[in-house]
C-alpha cells in the first residue's frame, strides 16, 4: 500500500515537469520558427511596398497598412512588356519542370528496376557506378559539360539544360532501396501470365512503386524549378529564360526593377510551396531515403 | 523475328533497362570528367589549344586569388559542418521526444527555406544585411547600443552573412535527415534503458549517438560536399561574383570567373580538378574511417 503510494506521489512529479518541459520545448519551436520565418514574411511586407524603397531603406517590416498597395503585383499582372516577360519566364520554368520531372523519373524507375530486378553480370558494377557519380560534384564537371552542349549543338535548348541531369544517381539510388523490399516473385507470376519482361515492369511493378514516384516527383519537381547554375550557362536568348535567370537579370546596380524583383519573388515560390504543403510527408520519405541506410 | 526473341529475353531486359545510365554516365560523366582532366594540361585559346604540361597547376599554386578562394571555401565547409550538425541534431531529438506539441506545424516553417530558390533568398538576406541603418541587422545592432556595420564589406561580417543563410537553408533539412536516423532507432531499446534507470544523458551518450551514426557520417559528407562546392549563395548575396576584396569568393566561384567570364577554360578546368581531388580525399577518409567504425561493430 505505501509502496503504491509512493509511485503515485512520484507519477505527479513526474507529470508537472513534464508539462513545464513540453512548454518550453515546444515554445522553443514556436520561437525558431518565427525566426526562419521572418525572412520570407518581410519579403512578402515589402512585396507591397514600392521596390525602391528596399534600394533605400533594405528589407524592412514596417506593417503600417497605409502604405501597402498591390500595385507591384498589379503590374506583374498588368499584360505590359515587362509582366509578359515574367510570365514567359513562369511558362519556361513550368515546362522545364514538368518535363525533367516525368523524364527523370521514369528513366530512373526503369534503370532501378534493371539493377534490383535481375541478377546480371554487370549488376554490382553498373550499381557502384551510380555511387560514383553522387562522389564527384556537378560544378566540377559544368565546364566540359558546357563544351560538350555547345558541340552537341544543345546549347540554349531545354535539352541542353535537362539532359545530363536525366539519370540522376540520388534518384536511382531511392527506387532501389524502394524497389528491394518489394516480392520478386510478382515478376515470375507475370512471366507465366504471358507477360513480356518490359511488360511486367510497366503494368505490374510501377503501380506498386507509385509511393517512391510520389516522394521523388516532388523532390524532382523542387529540383528543376528552383535550379539556377546550369540553366544559367545553358540558356542564351531572353526568351527561354526561367524564373530563376529572369529573376537574377531583374538585379541591376541601378535597382529600377526592384518592384517586379520583389513581388515576383514571392509568386515564384508559390507553386513548389503548395506541392510542398499538399504532399508534404511523401516528400519527407523521399528525401530521407538516403540518411538511413548510409 | 530472332532479335524480338533476344530482346525480350530475361538475359538481354536487365541490359536494356540500364541502358540510359550507361549512356549518360559516358556521355555526361566519364567524358566530361576526362575532358575536366585534359583541359586542365591546356592553354585553351580561341583559336588554339596547346598543351603545357603542368603550367597551369604551377600557375595555381602561385595564385594568390585562388589561394583566397580555397581559404573562403575551407572555412565555410568548417563552420557550417561545425553548426549545421549538432544543432539540427538536437532539434531533431527534441522532435523525436513527446515533449514538443504541433510538430507537424514546426517541421514544415523549418524546411520551408529549402523551398526557395537561391536568387530569392540571397536576395532576402542581401537586403537584411544592408549597410543602411533601417536593415534588420543593423536595427538590432542597434537595439543592443551599436552603430550599424557594413556586413558585406568585411571579411568576417560578410562570412557571418553568409553563415547565416546558409543555416537559415538547410536547418530544416538537415533536422528531418536525423529525425529519419532517430525513427529508424524504434522505441524498444529506450524502454528497456529506462528500466536499467539510465539518465537521458546516458541514453543519448550510449544508444543515440551510437546509433544515429549512419546518419550523422551522411550529413556530414553532404555538408562537406555542398560547403566545398558552394557557389551560388555568394553569388546571389553579393549580387554577382565580385566581392570587395573576393570576400565571398569560393572554388567554384573562381572557376566559373576563369571558365564563364574570362573564358580561360584550361586553367578554370585545373581549379576543377583540384576541388575534385580534395572531395575524393575527404570521400575515402570518410569511407575507410566507416568502413573501420563497421568491421569493429561486427
Amino acid at each position: 500500500m505505501a509502496e503504491t503510494l509512493s509511485v503515485k506521489k512520484k507519477d505527479g512529479g513526474w507529470h508537472a515537469r513534464m508539462n513545464v518541459l513540453t512548454v518550453i520545448s515546444t515554445a522553443f519551436f514556436a520561437c525558431l520558427s518565427i525566426i526562419i520565418a521572418f525572412p520570407l514574411f518581410a519579403g512578402l511586407i515589402a512585396s507591397f511596398r514600392p521596390g525602391r524603397e528596399l534600394i533605400r531603406r533594405g528589407l524592412s517590416i514596417n506593417l503600417d497598412l497605409s502604405t501597402m498597395n498591390l500595385n507591384n503585383y498589379n503590374y506583374l499582372f498588368s499584360g505590359n512588356a515587362d509582366s509578359k516577360k515574367y510570365w514567359m519566364w513562369f511558362k519556361n520554368s513550368m515546362v522545364l519542370t514538368i518535363m525533367t520531372t516525368v523524364l527523370t523519373l521514369l528513366i530512373c524507375y526503369f534503370v532501378a528496376y534493371g539493377i534490383t530486378m535481375y541478377n546480371f553480370r554487370l549488376q554490382g558494377v553498373i550499381f557502384t557506378l551510380v555511387i560514383a557519380t553522387m562522389m564527384v560534384p556537378f560544378e566540377i564537371l559544368m565546364l566540359p559539360l558546357y563544351k560538350e552542349v555547345i558541340n552537341l549543338h544543345l546549347i540554349d535548348s531545354i535539352w541542353g539544360v535537362m539532359l545530363p541531369g536525366l539519370c540522376g544517381a540520388s534518384t536511382i539510388f531511392f527506387f532501389r532501396q524502394y524497389m528491394t523490399s518489394l516480392p520478386k516473385e510478382l515478376l515470375d507470376a507475370g512471366r507465366i501470365d504471358g507477360c513480356t519482361e518490359y511488360g511486367i515492369s510497366v503494368k505490374i511493378m510501377l503501380p506498386i512503386t507509385k509511393p517512391a514516384f510520389a516522394a521523388m516527383a516532388i523532390l524532382c519537381a523542387m529540383g528543376a524549378w528552383n535550379n539556377m547554375l546550369w540553366p544559367l550557362m545553358v540558356f542564351r536568348s531572353a526568351s527561354k529564360f526561367t524564373l530563376t535567370i529572369g529573376l537574377n537579370t531583374l538585379l541591376t546596380p541601378y535597382g529600377n526593377n526592384y518592384d517586379m524583383l520583389i513581388a515576383g519573388s514571392m509568386l515564384a515560390v508559390l507553386p513548389i510551396l503548395i506541392i510542398f504543403l499538399m504532399f508534404q510527408s511523401y516528400l519527407i520519405d523521399g528525401m530521407t531515403a538516403g540518411a538511413v541506410k548510409g | 523475328m530472332k532479335f524480338k526473341k533476344f530482346l525480350y529475353s530475361q538475359k538481354t531486359a536487365p541490359y536494356v533497362f540500364v541502358l540510359p545510365f550507361i549512356l549518360s554516365f559516358v556521355i555526361f560523366w566519364i567524358y566530361p570528367l576526362v575532358t575536366a582532366i585534359l583541359m586542365s594540361f591546356q592553354d585553351i585559346g580561341a583559336i588554339t589549344t596547346e598543351w603545357v604540361g603542368f603550367s597551369n597547376y604551377g600557375k595555381l599554386l602561385k595564385d594568390r586569388v585562388f589561394h583566397t578562394a580555397m581559404i573562403n571555401s575551407f572555412e565555410y565547409t568548417v563552420f557550417t559542418c561545425a553548426l549545421l550538425i549538432p544543432f539540427p541534431l538536437l532539434y531533431a531529438v527534441l522532435m523525436d521526444s513527446r515533449l514538443v506539441k504541433a510538430k507537424g506545424v514546426w517541421k514544415a516553417i523549418l524546411y520551408m527555406p529549402a523551398l526557395t530558390s537561391v536568387v530569392i533568398s540571397g536576395t532576402l538576406f542581401r537586403l537584411m544585411f544592408t549597410e543602411y541603418k533601417t536593415g534588420q541587422m543593423n536595427m538590432l545592432l542597434a537595439l543592443i547600443g551599436m552603430a550599424p556595420v557594413k556586413w558585406l564589406k568585411n571579411k568576417w561580417t560578410g562570412e557571418f552573412a553568409l553563415l547565416v543563410l546558409c543555416c537559415w537553408r538547410w536547418t530544416g533539412v538537415n533536422m528531418l535527415y536525423f529525425l529519419s536516423g532517430l525513427k529508424s532507432i524504434g522505441t524498444e531499446i529506450y524502454e528497456s534503458a529506462d528500466i536499467d534507470g539510465a539518465t537521458s544523458w546516458q541514453k543519448f551518450r550510449y544508444l543515440t549517438w551510437p546509433l544515429i551514426k549512419p546518419t550523422s557520417i551522411y550529413v556530414l559528407t553532404i555538408s562537406i560536399y555542398a560547403g566545398l562546392a558552394m557557389f551560388l549563395e555568394s553569388f546571389m548575396l553579393w549580387a554577382g561574383n565580385d566581392s570587395p576584396h573576393n570576400i565571398g569568393l569560393t572554388i567554384v566561384g573562381y572557376l566559373y570567373k576563369r571558365g564563364i567570364q574570362k573564358d580561360d577554360l584550361g586553367y578554370a578546368c585545373t581549379v576543377g580538378v583540384v576541388l575534385m581531388v580534395i572531395a575524393l580525399i575527404i570521400n575515402f577518409i570518410q569511407l575507410a574511417w566507416n568502413g573501420t567504425l563497421k568491421k569493429e561493430e561486427s
